[in-house]
């Protein structure tokens, strides 16, 4: 199959087009712009609908209200913007409706700045709207990834009828890479549950998210949370890199990874038993893999772009039976190779 | 090479890594050479970046005071036309794209009486692995929305076509149909073709292969 040469952005706007997604609703923000200028240039070709709206929250509403009908739906944007849509991403998933939102990470907090961050740990896993919910997080490393990792949350978003994010960041946005895009089938699924019109056949379907009785309310949040335990078994995912013997496990996650990645290969020629764990769900957190891939490890050390949010997944993951170290650059610099290994040298990886 | 040498083309054909490549020979070969970074449009990886290795081979870096930093403006605070009139080599990196091109157009009346003086180009950087310019139409279709909105021609092209760190000598040899494809349609010369450094250049009639430095580099690499 032919390679090319291809940004995060462009590439993950393209493999969304295969993937079927019909309609896309978003607001520019750098460092996200080119997925919405790429799907500007060709959804309409591609027999689809581009929006720009007026603001990130009326964007997020139009995605509630296109997943309603049933067709494959996108948005995109960055941390700011993430935080404007949240809202409305807590209208789709307590309407249990399908929808892929896309976060190219920047520098916050607050209007913060346009280089590459992963200070959306929290936000994305534990809290990306007010009420009981979760949504399925994947975190891409590469260019290629971020093509395979689209098409599965379209996937997994309409067989759990839920939304996906990807929490990108402005490093995998901007970079460009050789990519090969896979035989994909432009799905959209069996969806009864659409508003898409009943022709005097069925009965209505209502898109609603709004309980009068709290018993009933209760009950499709202790449904919906019986559907997160069962993702939470099936759909975490994790690669490990020379952990099998490895003392010190590097715990990183999208392009974070690449960087620990390459401090692995140098502590390794330094003779240093050093492993990279690199969570491809967020969540669910891939905890059972934690656990077999440090099973040999003294310490962990979490490397991340924020000061440190993704520590307590990893306690958690592991009961807390290992210490767990930290080392971060926050506010749009990205670590350095380096860096990490002297702390990988400080932390006692030299003996 | 003259002057003034202008680099346009599409957002990854390599137009940077090209500046820095015919900045560094002149450099070489004791040019004064500046080095000026027009792009107005993306704040993320541009020959600022550069900057270190510019400054160690005496090669004068101008650029926003803005690029890599947190402003994301389109601001040019320097004065080009002054640049291109004083001594030494002045090469010119352009934002991607027309939009990229956009920041040559105010320029149109210096550039043209350069051009009479024969001490100008224009070279367009063509990538046949690069999405959107994979075919000779559409790398041609680019080249004049370039010139439309630079309100200036090009007066030829580098074929720099490349997959990134995949890129092979086989990368350039099979790129070879696509060039002479561009360049007959657009009638103009071909000034190279790149090939990785230390690479067996093969001869083929015609072809003007040209080894060059990988300057852009992922972090992971540093």
């Amino acid at each position: 199959m032919e390679r090319s040469l291809m940004k995060g952005n462009e590439a993950l706007a393209e493999a969304a087009m295969r993937a079927g997604c019909k309609c896309f609703f978003g607001y520019p923000i750098t460092p996200q712009t080119e997925i919405s200028a790429y799907l500007a240039k060709k959804m309409a070709a591609n027999g689809g609908l581009f929006l720009q709206a007026e603001s990130e929250v009326a964007a997020i509403n139009m995605v509630l209200g296109a997943a309603s009908t049933g067709v494959r739906v996108m948005t995109s944007s960055s941390s700011p913007g993430i935080s404007l849509k949240s809202e409305g991403i807590s209208y789709i998933a307590g309407s249990d409706l399908p929808c892929v939102i896309i976060n190219v990470q920047r520098g916050g907090p607050g209007l913060g700045g346009i280089q590459p961050s992963q200070a959306d740990y929290w936000q994305a896993t534990k809290g990306l709207g007010h009420g009981d919910f979760h949504v399925l997080v994947y975190a891409p490393a590469s260019v290629q990834e971020m093509v395979d990792v689209v098409v599965k949350a379209f996937d997994k978003a309409d067989e759990y009828r839920m939304p996906a994010m990807i929490l990108a960041d402005g490093i995998l946005g901007q970079m460009m890479e050789p990519v090969t895009f896979p035989e994909i089938e432009a799905k959209n699924g069996d969806k009864p549950w659409a508003a898409d019109g009943h022709k005097n056949k069925r009965e209505h379907n209502i898109i609603n998210s709004l309980y009068l009785q709290p018993d009933v309310l209760e009950k499709s949040v202790v449904d919906r949370y019986e559907k997160y335990k069962k993702i939470e078994e099936t759909e975490a995912d994790a690669e490990s890199y020379l952990c099998e013997d490895a003392e010190i496990v590097v715990c990183a996650f999208g392009a974070t990874a690449r960087v620990a990645k390459s401090t692995v290969n140098q502590a390794r020629e330094k003779g240093i038993k050093a492993g990279l764990f690199r969570p491809k769900t967020v969540w669910p957190f891939p905890a059972k893999q934690l656990q077999e891939a440090s099973k040999n490890a003294k310490t962990l050390l979490s490397v991340e772009m924020s000061m440190g949010q993704m520590i307590d997944d990893i306690k958690l993951a592991i009961n807390c039976s290992k210490p767990v170290e930290f080392f971060g650059r926050t506010g749009g610099v990205i670590p350095k190779p380096t860096e990490i290994l002297d702390e990988i040298v400080r932390l006692g990886g030299a003996k | 090479m003259k002057k003034v040498t202008i680099i346009t083309g599409h957002y990854g054909s390599g137009k940077t890594n090209i500046c820095a490549n015919l900045a560094m020979e002149l450099a070489k070969n004791g040019e004064k050479v500046t080095v000026v970074d027009l792009d107005i449009v993306n704040p993320y990886f541009r020959t600022a970046d550069f900057s270190d290795l510019f400054k160690d081979n005496n090669i004068t870096l101008v650029s926003s005071i803005y690029a890599n930093s947190n402003l994301d403006i389109p601001a040019i605070s320097f004065d080009v036309e002054r640049l291109c009139r004083e001594d030494g080599y002045v090469i010119i990196d352009v934002g991607g794209d027309d939009a990229g091109a956009t920041a040559l157009g105010r320029y149109k009346a210096v550039f043209e009486e350069l051009y009479e003086e024969n001490k100008i180009d224009m070279l367009y950087v063509i990538n046949c692995c690069r999405y959107l310019t994979r075919t000779p139409k559409e790398a041609l279709e680019l080249m004049y929305e370039i010139e439309y909105t630079a309100r200036f021609k090009h007066t030829g092209i580098i074929n720099n076509s490349n997959l990134g760190n995949e890129t092979t000598l086989e990368t350039a040899v099979s790129s070879i149909e696509f060039e002479k494809a561009v360049s007959g349609e657009a009638k103009l010369p071909v000034l190279f073709t790149s090939v990785c450094k230390g690479c067996d250049i093969p001869e083929i009639d015609g072809v003007n292969f040209r080894e060059v430095d990988v300057f852009v580099k992922p972090l992971w690499e540093l």
